[in-house]
């Protein structure tokens, strides 16, 4: 359990390098929501180049790097309709709240911003009250 | 060019990130968010080993003022919570546990997640693209 924690600390340092080359190197916030939004809703502009290119390496890596890292599973649930109101929750959420866990989670809590501390606690709060009630109430996942 | 070398190099690292650390396992995170039943608080760790080394990060960012490839740094927005603001940061929480996967991970499965992660994405893409004219209409009835 110990050596659980450790790795997981070892391996948030990646995401947390991946934030850093962005904001130093390009001068961009690496919030997923926020790039992939950009794209989809035509707000990205003179950007799109860039986050484009983001988001070839964020498919193109772990298509790459899985075949070596013991067959990693999504595991995700066949439900059709928890699928989609899923979907359609965290991508109309992250949007209205303008980011996501990358965006307010690891760059806006790393800079204390108020916004990103509230947002953080919000959907940790919600998800956390939503997983008590859909899995131990509704049992619905 | 370097801009979009960066750009991809960011991605890709942030892709490896999201697989090794199980972020992409949509039962590892729900596992993490059910406090109540067999909590699994690995995760948590995750995140703190991805905010610690950025906190050194955005004071270099804020003495230099500007990127390596020139752009200015984003300026921290103003602590306005609107209502649309604290809305979007419950439902996203809410769709999070639901199916265990948020905006990054849902891309970094693309090639190995099956039909329901594309599911699951395109109904993502679609909301995302309804968003702004959700969020206008939602400013000018609470206003």
């Amino acid at each position: 359990m110990q050596q659980d924690w450790i790795l997981g600390l070892i391996r948030g340092l990646l995401i947390g390098s991946a934030a850093a080359l962005f904001l130093l190197v390009n001068g961009r916030i690496m919030g997923a929501s926020g790039i992939v939004g950009a794209l989809v809703d035509g707000t990205a502009q003179d950007s799109k180049g860039e986050k484009l290119a983001f988001l070839a390496g964020l498919i193109a890596v772990p298509a790459m790097l899985r075949p070596f890292w013991g067959e990693v599973s999504v595991h995700l649930t066949p439900n059709l309709g928890v699928l989609i109101l899923g979907g359609a929750l965290v991508g109309l959420g992250t949007r209205l709240a303008n980011g996501c866990t990358s965006g307010h989670g690891v760059c806006g809590l790393s800079r204390f911003s108020p916004r990103s501390v509230l947002s953080t606690l919000l959907y940790l709060a919600a998800g956390v009250i939503t997983m008590a009630l859909a899995r131990h109430v509704w049992g619905l996942i | 060019m370097w801009r979009w070398v960066s750009a991809a190099t960011a991605g890709g690292v942030f892709g490896a990130g999201l697989l090794i650390s199980g972020m992409v396992d949509s039962q590892k995170v729900q596992a993490w968010l059910d406090v109540f039943g067999a909590w699994d608080p690995t995760l948590a760790f995750v995140l703190g080993g991805a905010v610690l080394p950025m906190i050194p990060v955005w004071r270099i960012a804020a003495r230099r003022k500007t990127a390596l490839l020139g752009d200015t740094i984003p300026a921290p927005k103003a602590p306005r919570f609107e209502r649309s603001f604290i809305l979007g940061s419950i439902l996203f929480g809410m769709g999070w546990a639901l199916v265990g996967l948020c905006p990054g991970p849902a891309l970094a499965v693309l090639s190995f997640g099956g039909t329901e992660a594309l599911v699951f994405l395109f109904a993502m893409l679609a909301a995302m693209i309804a968003a702004p004219a959700v969020t206008r209409q939602i400013e000018r009835t609470t206003r």
